[in-house]
């Protein structure tokens, strides 16, 4: 199998839909000439020419508003935020419009639009440009939030957001961009609201999605030495979340550490441990730990964000501490 | 990494502890596994054993003071270790919480309050005795107690300890599924809470005799290996007198037989037995117990358990001996008796009394008998009846032997007799079965010889 980058996978996702569906187009800052601040759309705009590959001025609520009534009339837009640090200013027209659009139309207009861009923290790129969202969008009603790990979950979900009616709100990562993984030249598809158990054991779960998934797979490698065996339930998409496959690990494994790249307060994690509370309640052995950013903007100092971060080391030490190991 | 020593539960009932003394000075070195201190529990003095190696660096619990179990009572680090934010967790200090380990617990305690006074105004002796409290959140606010108690020591709060079992939903549920009594399992989690892991360990200890409070759970030591007895589900009709009789009398629907054996050839063994030289003494209790003991070896439907869904049939015979203390009543255990000369069995009997008299019996000579035998015989009692011990199928209350006049052979005559009085759980044993125990019981006592076959 081809072993190919996060940001290919998501550029073969993006070409093999707009080949498959003229309605599918690509809009936002750069997109076209530069080829993607992150060369996701590298050769799109040779390829579909600038009817469907689209520059837009840095005016995200003017770009995702476009998009979202480009959607109303039956196309299928891709809007790309250079990062959702900057979608803030798009959000009205996220949550506003994309959101509530079907739902205040008496179930008229669809919403078929995929909003995607890098999300969470790079390296020192300081406190307004290193946020994870997704706990964010996820609180909303109308909308689906997917945060792939891999490039071939990439590939997959992308596809199946941008065939998705609803708004998909998909959230990659600038460090992850250059990660490599195997993917498939064969076309496939995932579903939305799929976790994937991405490693299995039976000590202790690790609930967590996108960029963390690599640290929690690091994690169960270090702790697999150690002779514990680790159950890492990638999310993939946290809403809607896989109520079933968290139940299932954590049922099996009676201990849960939920990893987490943004803060803490209303977290992702605090929804899965709500799930995880109330469904596997007598199959608990431990407190459910989470482990997040720190509850602080993002420092810029190199070691002090290295601090405010969740990594290996953090990752391990809850486990340990819910295996009642420390 | 720093070890916490806590006040921990070294008797299944133990709810809190006196320190009695400390065995170690802070600075000595300890080792995992070392005595640390000498506990009371409530129902001997316990060691207290270190739980890793290093320095006890601190203790928290002052002697003769009580302490709910799960309270901090030392910290062994490395010498040069910081310790301080476990030891401010302790009670010593104003604010602190208790000891925390899991995030979940210090917040809970950060919420009920940053109030500088110590949390537990019951137990105000002194700053070091203020045992670090477990459960803060579920305290009501009080007033700042510690110089209020003397005048005014109405309104404290249970201690959180109390009665209280800390444990995982988890472990309580695999604990309702194999039967066991929470109370009987040692938690090794933060704070004692019982984890999965004690219960597997507490099952395969066999802790699973739902036993009630007073005749304390088998602790660790008592391992029934396989084949030491076997389980029998319940027939439709021991459920229908397990249920009926259960209705008419009490939880354990008991009945008693008694019979009156005769002495004459144990007075004369004994006395032959004398004659060979003083370490040939034996008591007539220590006859009884012998022969207890080999009767029940060929009654096993008698060397019974009752476990609520099923009857547990020992194959070996532990015998429990109520023995009166000063205290109370405790029941040490002669392990197989069955199998142990009468020489060994009059020794243990001694010591094991001695030992129960000064509360030192460790938990696995109390726990883990199959039957028991009550005697008043010193007291001059001529019969009673005695109460089960539970799970126990029986016990054999013996009273006084003496002199009476009887009819043998159509002739008044004097012979040494002893009413002895069995009390059945009726659920395991009907009225026949027990009667012909007691049969053998009276062929062995009154043939003495057969216990030397």
């Amino acid at each position: 199998m081809p072993v190919i980058t996060y940001r290919d996978a998501l550029g073969a996702a993006i070409r093999e839909e707009m080949q498959r569906d003229d309605r599918v187009f690509l809009m936002g800052e750069e997109v076209a000439v530069y080829q993607g601040a992150y060369k996701v759309s590298k050769g799109f705009l040779q390829e579909f020419g600038e009817m469907r590959v689209v520059d837009t001025p840095i005016t995200e609520l003017g770009f995702a508003g476009v998009g979202v009534g480009a959607a109303m009339v039956g196309l299928r837009p891709v809007i790309e935020f250079m990062t959702w640090n900057f979608a803030l200013l798009a959000l009205d027209q996220v949550v506003n419009a994309a959101a509530k659009m079907l739902y205040m139309s008496g179930g008229q207009y669809k919403i078929p639009i995929v909003f995607r861009g890098p999300n969470g923290a790079a390296l020192q790129l300081s406190a307004q440009h290193s946020q994870a969202w997704e706990s964010w969008l996820a609180h909303i009603p109308g909308l689906k939030v997917i945060a792939p790990g891999t490039p071939y979950d990439a590939k997959g979900l992308l596809k199946s957001a941008i065939r998705d009616d609803n708004p998909v709100c998909f959230l990659e990562g600038e460090m992850l961009y250059n990660t490599k993984g195997e993917v498939p030249d064969e076309e496939y598809l995932i579903p939305l609201g799929k976790a994937d158990l991405k490693r299995q054991g039976e000590h202790c779960s690790i609930i967590t999605h996108g960029k963390m998934v690599l640290v929690a797979m690091q994690a169960a490698d270090q702790l697999a030495k150690e002779g514990i065996n680790i159950d890492v339930v990638d999310l993939r998409t946290i809403r809607p979340m896989d109520v079933e496959a968290i139940g299932e690990s954590v049922r099996k494994t009676n201990r849960a550490v939920v990893l987490e790249e943004g803060w803490e307060i209303c977290g992702v994690g605090a929804q899965v441990v709500d799930y995880i509370q109330r469904d596997c309640f007598d199959y608990l052995d431990a407190p459910v730990i989470r482990v997040h950013q720190a509850d602080t903007p993002m420092p810029y100092a190199k070691g002090l964000e290295r601090a405010a971060k969740p990594d290996l080391p953090k990752a391990i030490a809850a486990v340990r501490k819910v295996m009642y190991l420390d | 990494m720093a070890t916490k020593v806590f006040m921990e539960a070294l008797s299944p009932t133990m709810e809190e502890g006196r320190l009695v003394k400390w065995l170690k000075n802070e600075g000595d070195a300890v080792k995992s596994g070392e005595a640390l201190a000498e506990v009371e529990t409530d129902k001997a003095i316990m060691e207290l054993v270190a739980r890793g190696d290093g320095i006890l660096r601190k203790r928290l619990i002052n002697e003769g003071d009580t302490a709910p179990v799960g309270t901090l009572a030392g910290v062994i680090a490395t010498a040069d270790e910081n310790i301080d934010s476990l030891v401010a967790g302790a009670g010593t200090a104003p604010a602190g919480g208790a000891p925390a380990p899991a995030q979940v617990v210090a917040t809970q305690q950060e919420t009920a309050g940053a109030s500088s006074v110590p949390r537990r105004p019951e137990e105000s002796q002194g700053e070091a005795s203020t045992p670090p409290q477990q459960k803060v959140a579920d305290v009501p606010p009080a007033p700042p107690a510690r110089a209020a108690a003397p005048s005014a020591p109405a309104p404290t709060p249970a201690p959180a300890a109390q009665g209280e079992v800390r444990s995982s939903p988890l472990a309580r549920r695999l604990a309702s599924e194999r039967g066991l009594d929470l109370h009987s399992v040692q938690g090794s989690g933060p704070n004692g809470r019982i984890i999965k892991r004690d219960i597997e360990a507490a099952a395969a200890a066999g802790a699973a005799a739902p036993r009630a409070a007073a005749s304390a759970a088998p602790s660790a030591p008592v391992i029934p290996r396989e084949g030491d007895f076997h389980d029998e589900p319940l027939s439709q009709i021991r459920k229908t007198i397990a249920k009926r009789l259960g209705e008419s009398i009490g939880p354990i629907p008991t009945f008693y037989l008694t019979a009156e054996f005769d002495l004459t050839r144990v007075m004369e063994m004994r006395k032959a037995m004398a004659e060979l030289g003083d370490q040939f003494k034996v008591s007539v209790n220590d006859v009884l117990l012998k022969a207890t003991a080999v009767a029940l070896s060929q009654h096993p439907e008698v060397n019974a358990h009752w476990l609520g869904d099923k009857i547990r049939y020992h194959n070996r015979v532990h015998l429990g001996m109520a023995v009166a203390t000063d205290e109370g009543l405790i029941v040490p255990v002669i392990w197989d008796a069955d199998r142990k000369r009468m020489s060994d069995i009059s020794r243990e009997a001694k010591e094991l009394a001695k030992r129960a008299r000064e509360r030192k019996l460790k938990p696995d000579e109390f726990t883990g008998s199959t039957f028991s035998v009550s005697n008043l015989g010193m007291f001059g009692i001529d019969q009673f009846t005695a109460i089960i011990n539970p799970p126990e199928a029986g016990i054999l209350a013996i009273g006084t032997s003496e002199e009476k006049l009887v009819v043998v052979d159509g002739e008044p005559v004097v012979r040494n007799r002893v009413r002895v009085t069995m009390s059945c759980d009726h659920r395991i044993i009907d009225g026949a079965v027990g009667a012909k125990f007691l049969q053998t019981l009276r062929r062995l006592i009154e043939n003495p010889l057969m216990l030397v076959f």
